[in-house]
């Protein structure tokens, strides 16, 4: 149940993890929980993974068991429950764990018989760990699943699953190295003695490298485009989703109206509108003249089913002036859509270095400027009353069935 | 003798509106739905007009224009897009389309641009207009690194920018004419020296100035 609502909800995959720790499976190597916990307190999460590993080789391996058990009890992000709650129910689960647990406990006890217990206290924390990774291996999601499946892929390897020659070869020649700089650690001829910690040590980690080099490579290989995956289907979520909350409702809409052609027209408009936001980059910076224009544009096409046809050259910020000269561009626009008649307003705007114009114009009605009905002269004035206010100049012209044209001209401080 | 049109437009719900809407005034003599069967179909039928898509799945019908063009100068094209992202218009404006309008054109509109178009004059949109308006003013095209030989290709005459305002403000020719006092005639020859500017100035900034806005 969980997740499914996750895959078809966009917006709860990338809900970033803020407010309570919780793993991030976004960002994970393993479980997730350095991303998690880096995203939580906004560290670095190179910073908190590094410190994890220095921890672990610290504390001998309990720092491991602590990273698991977070990786067993905290949810991941957008996840209701931690993958513990599920394993209650997984009594399989549990029993394999316990047995694993059990068997692994019985080898240490015999292997702390032979070496005075150095392989035993840094081994403990290692049952739980392995107790704990049966557990989640069970009963994580298909997708933490593959990055369990991704750590142990050495060990299948190891175990000559893969008949390659050259990994063979590689194998083989890991094990003399591993041996040559176990045996130099071990030996004690004082002739070498003082070149031991570096030369052994250093074959060591040769071998080291020669052995898991590869899974290595593959892991940061398997991670990117892993992640370039999950980033893709992110992507085509959000598409999908903003194309169904825009362009299929609407299509909805326009089927119910559809003896309504001045409401299916509007409503193709703002979805016209709308899909070309998306497509060509979305609306202009918020705050300036023309993002401004382009509101009072989109309200004047929805309230009066009309086509405003907006064109604007240059741009610049809102102050005081370009607001009022925005006002009254509104009012006049308003105008045109109630009173001329017509269902096609353009709206010009040009923002010059020293001057700020917008042209309202109409095709329709008209009216002689000079009987102008009483409620008209109100708005004529409230228009050229918010451009002097500024400085600004507002000239309507006007002839019964030529239409109307409302010249507004603000100087530009 | 009736215009010859060539319809190019991968959507062939358009192309059936145009051909039903102009099929009487005009002579359709084809229609293409990519750019390789609309380069063939124009090469071996010479159409007055191209009524030219600006996108198309095979490339652009700039693609189309620039294959079509060198061979046959005399062939005219009228840009249709449903988009008015300004690197598209000024792309196929300047591979030599004599005018741009947008799909939600009236019919008689488009009947006037082709009409126009196949005489020689250029079409602007109301759109194109500001587009054009705004990179002239905008220093767009003339590149200060690389000054042009024709200083005048770089500026837009008094004149030119008040027609350019008033076609942006949605005016037709004929009113443009009446509002400044000269013959529509006049207003063509306006329209098209803006036009060839268009196309011959300064390239490279022009399509810088294109793709930013667009951003």
């Amino acid at each position: 149940m969980t997740r499914r609502r996750r895959r078809h909800d966009p917006f709860r995959v990338h809900q970033p993890p803020n407010g309570q720790l919780c793993r991030d499976p976004a960002q994970r190597i393993a479980g997730g929980v350095a991303a998690g916990l880096a995203a939580w307190k906004g560290y670095n999460v190179t910073t908190v993974r590094i410190v994890f590993v220095l921890i672990a080789v610290v504390t001998s391996g309990t720092g491991v068991a602590l990273y698991v058990g977070a990786w067993l009890f905290l949810p991941a992000a957008g996840q209701d429950g931690s993958i513990a709650r599920k394993a209650r129910e997984d009594a399989m689960g549990i029993a394999l764990a316990i047995g694993l647990a059990v068997l692994l406990t019985l080898v240490l006890l015999v292997g702390g018989v032979f070496d005075d217990s150095w392989l035993a206290t840094w081994a403990w924390p290692q049952v739980f760990s392995v107790a704990a990774l049966t557990l989640i291996w069970r009963n994580a999601p298909t997708e933490e699943q593959s990055s369990l499946k991704r750590m142990v892929e050495p060990l299948e390897a190891a175990a000559g699953a893969s008949g390659n020659k050259l990994s063979v070869t590689r194998i083989v020649l890991a094990g003399v190295l591993l041996i040559a700089g176990v045996t130099w650690l071990a030996s004690d001829k004082k002739e070498i003695a003082l070149l031991r910690p570096l030369g052994a040590v250093g074959l060591v980690i040769a071998a080291i490298v020669l052995l898991l080099g590869p899974w290595w490579l593959r892991i940061g290989r398997d991670l990117v485009e892993e992640r370039q995956a999950r980033i893709r289907l992110q992507e085509r979520a959000e598409v999908a989703s903003r194309v169904h909350d825009s362009v299929l409702q609407t299509l909805a809409l326009i089927q119910r109206q559809a003896d309504d052609p001045q409401k299916v027209i509007a409503l193709a408009r703002v979805q016209e509108r709308e899909l070309r936001d998306v497509l060509f980059g979305g609306p202009k910076p918020a705050g300036t003249v023309a993002s401004a224009l382009r509101d009072v544009q989109q309200d004047v096409e929805a309230r009066y089913g009309v086509q405003v046809e907006m064109v604007t050259v240059g741009d610049c910020n809102m102050t005081e002036s370009a607001g009022a000269l925005v006002a009254a561009a509104r009012e006049a626009t308003v105008n045109a859509a109630k009173w001329s008649g017509v269902t096609v307003i353009s709206l010009f705007a040009e923002i010059e270095a020293d001057v700020a114009s917008v042209v309202v114009r109409d095709r329709g009605k008209g009216f002689d400027p000079s009987s102008v009905p009483a409620d008209r002269r109100g708005v004529a004035e409230s228009i050229r009353g918010r451009m002097t206010r500024f400085g600004g100049t507002a000239v309507i012209t006007s002839a019964i069935g030529e239409g109307t044209k409302v010249t507004l001209t603000m100087p530009r401080p | 003798m009736n215009t010859r049109v060539v319809l190019v437009d991968d959507h062939s719900l358009f192309r059936s509106g145009v051909r039903a809407e102009l099929g009487r005034q005009f002579d359709l003599v084809g229609e293409a739905d990519d750019v390789q069967p609309a380069i063939d179909l124009i090469s071996s039928v010479l159409p007055d007009v191209v009524l030219l898509d600006v996108h198309m799945p095979g490339g652009g019908g700039q693609a189309v224009i620039e294959a079509v063009k060198p061979a046959y100068p005399q062939v005219r094209f009228l840009a249709l897009s449903a988009s008015d992202a300004p690197e598209d218009v000024i792309a196929v404006i300047r591979a030599g389309a004599r005018g741009y309008v947008t799909k939600t054109i009236s019919t008689a509109e488009l009947a006037d641009a082709i009409r126009r178009v196949a005489d020689g004059d250029a079409v602007f949109s109301h759109r194109l207009a500001g587009f054009v308006l705004d990179a002239f003013s905008s220093g767009a095209v003339s590149d200060v690194s690389k000054p042009s030989f024709d200083p005048e290709l770089d500026q837009l005459t008094t004149r030119e920018r008040e027609v350019l305002r008033l076609i942006a403000q949605g005016y037709t020719y004929k009113e443009i004419a009446k509002e400044l006092f000269i013959s529509v005639k006049t207003v063509e020859t306006h329209v098209s020296s803006v036009l060839r500017k268009l196309q011959l100035s300064t390239r490279h900034q022009l399509t810088r100035w294109a793709a930013e806005r667009h951003l």
